[in-house]
């Protein structure tokens, strides 16, 4: 067997993205670029929690928190599950990653299984996500041929619906259910797939894993900031010339991220975190770093790293009108302060757009907002409410511009809107 | 100890009973859903509390300890 490879220069980027667009995923190059994983075990544990590292897949929750939970009630018999359905559709990181390094998405798979005790690991991508599945698939037979992993890896195409990312909705569908959110406690890591203790990580999150076991807390806390450690992937697109999956420590300013995809003539705004996130104003941004701390300050957070840009010629209620009716319809329907709160959310954004004398759909909005909040079994309405209210208050001018003239002619298609109804099963 | 009133979204079918056997605590939004107070429920008020857990027909209203 051959020596571990030495690490990287700490500060080198990417870490997680192919060096080069055409640098092959297979194993034989991973195993070049990485090394080996080292052997497994829980005292990886202590070196995520030193890491610091943080859930990416929108919630930042400390990694090394739930691992611990994990570790602490199914030692032998927990499972883990990679959680890689993304289904916010201005993110498209961990998708990326999947296709372009499913080896090391693997390998943090397999080495938070052997840390937390687990007896089987699962990986659930987006069933609508070729490029992912192929990439796995591929990995896996390389894998079984040269590199077999101690734990054994299923792959779960997950159907296509908002939430059925969120863990509670993907333990439900692992068990045989529709992935719809469930009522918590009890929570996966206290009984999840199968009733055992259940550990669900973000994709890229468990790729920061395989670096960690690697090279170490130190090497990994070497970019970023000492709230938010390490590199982040960013899905920058909307109003730019280049949108992509880029990769940039955290703390890295705002205005530079935009720069690197080639922004738009005048942006208006940016939306930082998808449909779930915060409109921040284009005169806030060059003094914003991307990292929770400097974005709590415009009432913005890190979410799942997707900045979208809003150009000149755009309207950014018609686009936020868009993206609450779209996030209507992905309402699991299950609980009745989200059913029927984000149809009138949406219903009151329409009529903002629509504006007229005399029009007041900025209370209803914040009316919406107080009475539905916190109400769901999920954050889904939460994070519908976070955005239509930061809209609300950037684009302030707007609101009263529509109201005293009507539409102002903006031409919606900034954000995406997918077709299609969401699929439970 | 003391406890305070939850409701589970997914469970509760908007009957409303428990806005109306215990209104000090529970109040319905417009569809007809309870918007409980989340703060612990006071003494005087646990034995109507306890009733109005009982008289969901959907047992999606509890009572749960308080977490400190």
């Amino acid at each position: 067997m051959r020596a571990p490879t030495e690490a990287p220069p700490a500060t080198a980027l990417p870490r997680l993205l192919a060096l080069s667009p055409a640098a092959a995923p297979g194993l034989a190059a991973h195993l070049e670029r990485w090394g080996p994983p080292p052997p497994g075990g829980p005292g990886l544990i202590g070196e995520v929690e030193r890491a610091g590292l943080r859930g990416r897949g929108g919630a930042a929750f400390p990694t090394a928190l739930k691992m611990r939970a994990v570790a602490a009630r199914g030692a032998g018999r927990a499972v883990v599950v990679g959680n890689g359905v993304e289904r916010e559709p201005v993110s498209f990181k961990d998708k990326a990653l999947l296709a372009s390094a499913p080896h090391l998405v693997l390998d943090g798979l397999v080495l938070a299984a052997e840390a937390v005790g687990a007896s089987e690991a699962v990986l659930c991508i987006d069933r609508g996500a070729p490029d992912a599945l192929r990439g796995v698939a591929t990995a896996l037979t390389e894998r079984s041929r040269h590199m077999p992993d101690p734990v054994p890896v299923r792959v779960a195409p997950a159907p296509g619906a908002y939430v059925a990312g969120e863990e509670s909705a993907l333990v439900h569908w692992l068990n045989g259910g529709p992935a719809k959110p469930t009522y918590v406690p009890p929570r996966p890591f206290e009984r999840g797939v199968g009733r055992r203790p259940t550990l669900v990580d973000n994709v890229e999150t468990l790729a920061h894993v395989a670096l960690i076991a690697r090279f170490g807390a130190e090497w990994f806390r070497a970019l970023g900031t000492p709230a938010d450690p390490g590199s982040c992937l960013l899905s920058i697109g909307g109003d730019v010339t280049r949108p992509g999956v880029y990769e940039a420590p955290y703390g890295a300013g705002l205005a530079d991220l935009i720069g690197m995809a080639g922004p738009s003539q005048a942006p208006q705004a940016v939306l930082v975190g998808g449909y779930s996130g915060a409109w921040v104003p284009v005169g806030a941004v060059s003094s914003l770093r991307f990292d929770s701390e400097s974005l709590a300050g415009v009432e913005a957070g890190v979410g799942c790293a997707a900045i979208s840009v809003l150009g000149a010629g755009r309207c950014g209620l018609m686009e936020t009108a868009r993206a609450v009716r779209w996030m209507a319809g992905q309402s699991a329907g299950q609980c009745g302060p989200c059913a029927n709160g984000l149809p009138a959310l949406a219903e009151a954004f329409d009529q903002l757009v629509r504006g007229g004398h005399g029009s007041r759909a900025e209370r209803r909005v914040a009316e919406l907002a107080q009475v539905v909040a916190g109400r769901g079994a999920c954050h889904h309405p939460d994070g519908v409410i976070r955005m239509a209210t930061s809209a609300i208050r950037v684009f302030a001018a707007e609101v009263a511009h529509h109201r005293e003239l009507g539409p102002c002619g903006g031409h919606p298609g900034a954000l995406t809107v997918p077709a299609g109804r969401p699929v439970w099963r | 100890m003391s406890r305070r009133l939850a409701v589970d979204p997914i469970a509760c079918d908007a009957h409303g009973i428990c806005a109306e056997l215990l209104p000090e605590l529970i109040r319905l939004d417009e569809w007809g859903y309870p918007i409980v107070d989340a703060r612990p429920v006071p003494p005087h008020l646990e034995g109507l509390a306890r009733r109005a857990v009982a008289a969901c027909p959907t047992l999606a209203l509890k009572l749960r300890s308080a977490q400190a």
